[in-house]
């Protein structure tokens, strides 16, 4: 499993050097992930409490069931929400890739990959209007739930509160991640990690972007598949 | 997990790249899968079991992004555990909050009959929605 090959653990404590072996911005990114992770686990564990704790609940394949240029009784569920499911994965393997190339010190090719994990969030946010738009289209917002129980009881408004609640905060992630993004890309376009002599905020980034694809995971399986 | 020569210097490699997003798409369409297999069938032990087998890729789809996307799996372990560890909590936090949710479930169907029944009761939205539909189109064309 490990693969230290020539420190030995107590050199690492010996002083003189990080024991994390890693550098000061990229520990702090991965202790904010960390709290980020409690927060979002946080509305998570409320929505799964509050799902338990309610006797009939909607079934998420009747609710999310349309499309873009779909007409109104579409019926394709699952098939929308896989397509941004996979907009995210793809823009986190190009995310992957411009860290690499960062590591290489290979200029155009961070500017290429950035370029293109820009896109994809760019992508899943548009997705993700669409559907907020649409869910609004059909009467669903906080506080007002048109949607009925699986079994054809009256259902409450936590279904809509939690689902607009937790799509809208990790939305927001996303829309940061392309905030910075962007700012990467400006970065490297004029030249500030090649004067530097390294890339490591892209790396920092990355592990952002990488957070946001990790959220998603939770996100989707929680609330349109079980 | 072997590791080739290229993860042990940077940890990574374009091929690690391909062999994790591989991993992550045929996960996600198996999960895909299972939700179609779980559309339409009763409550029950077997849909119990496909929503665990959803929970199971799930994490091992999360293992994937942090271990590899992240890096995480190349640290060194000091930094793994300083992680890892604090997320240990969520294990009791999921444990004690749905156990908590399904215990107010039953008192509540217990000791509440009134609850019980209307939570029983059909309802009969949908109607109400098309008027509303009808009657916001109305002013629309006004």
């Amino acid at each position: 499993m490990s693969t230290t090959t020539t420190a030995v653990p107590e050199k690492l404590w010996s002083g003189g050097k990080s024991p994390f072996k890693v550098e000061y911005g990229k520990l702090m990114m991965w202790y904010f992930l960390m709290s980020d992770a409690f927060t979002f686990g946080a509305f998570l564990i409320a929505y799964g409490t509050t799902r338990f704790a309610t006797n009939g609940w909607p079934n998420p394949n009747e609710v999310f069931r349309s499309y873009p240029f779909a007409s109104e009784n579409a019926n394709a569920p699952l098939v929308f929400v896989s397509i941004m499911t996979f907009i995210l994965i793809i823009s986190s393997v190009t995310m992957v890739l411009a860290v690499q190339a960062g590591q290489q010190m290979n200029k155009n090719k961070v500017v290429i990959n950035l370029i293109l994990t820009i896109l994809g969030g760019a992508a899943f946010l548009s997705c993700q209007a669409w559907e907020w738009n649409h869910l609004f289209h059909e009467g669903a917002w906080w506080g007002r739930n048109p949607f009925l129980n699986a079994d054809g009881t009256q259902s409450t408004t936590n279904f809509t509160n939690f689902f607009f609640t937790i799509t809208g905060f990790h939305g927001f992630h996303v829309f940061s991640g392309v905030i910075i993004n962007i700012i990467m890309l400006i970065m490297t376009l004029t030249d500030k990690f090649e004067k530097r002599g390294h890339y490591l905020m892209i790396e920092k980034a990355g592990l952002y972007w990488h957070f946001v694809d990790l959220v998603w995971v939770f996100v989707f399986t929680c609330f349109y598949l079980i | 997990m072997e590791h080739t020569v290229d993860a042990e210097h940077h940890g990574g490699g374009t091929k690690e790249v391909i062999k994790v997003t591989i991993i992550l798409s045929v996960l996600t369409v198996i999960e895909l899968a299972l939700g179609f297999a779980m559309m339409g069938m009763e409550n029950g032990g077997l849909r119990l079991a496909i929503k665990g087998a959803i929970v199971i890729l799930m994490l091992a789809k999360a293992f994937y992004i942090v271990g590899y996307f992240m890096h995480l799996k190349h640290e060194v372990k000091n930094l793994i555990m300083t992680i890892v560890v604090p997320l240990l909590l969520f294990v009791w936090f999921i444990t004690a909050f749905l156990y908590e949710g399904n215990s107010f479930k039953h008192l509540k169907n217990t000791y509440d009959p009134y609850k019980k029944e209307l939570s029983t009761k059909k309802a009969e939205k949908k109607e109400e929605t098309k008027e509303i539909k009808a009657e916001e189109k109305k002013k629309a064309v006004e």
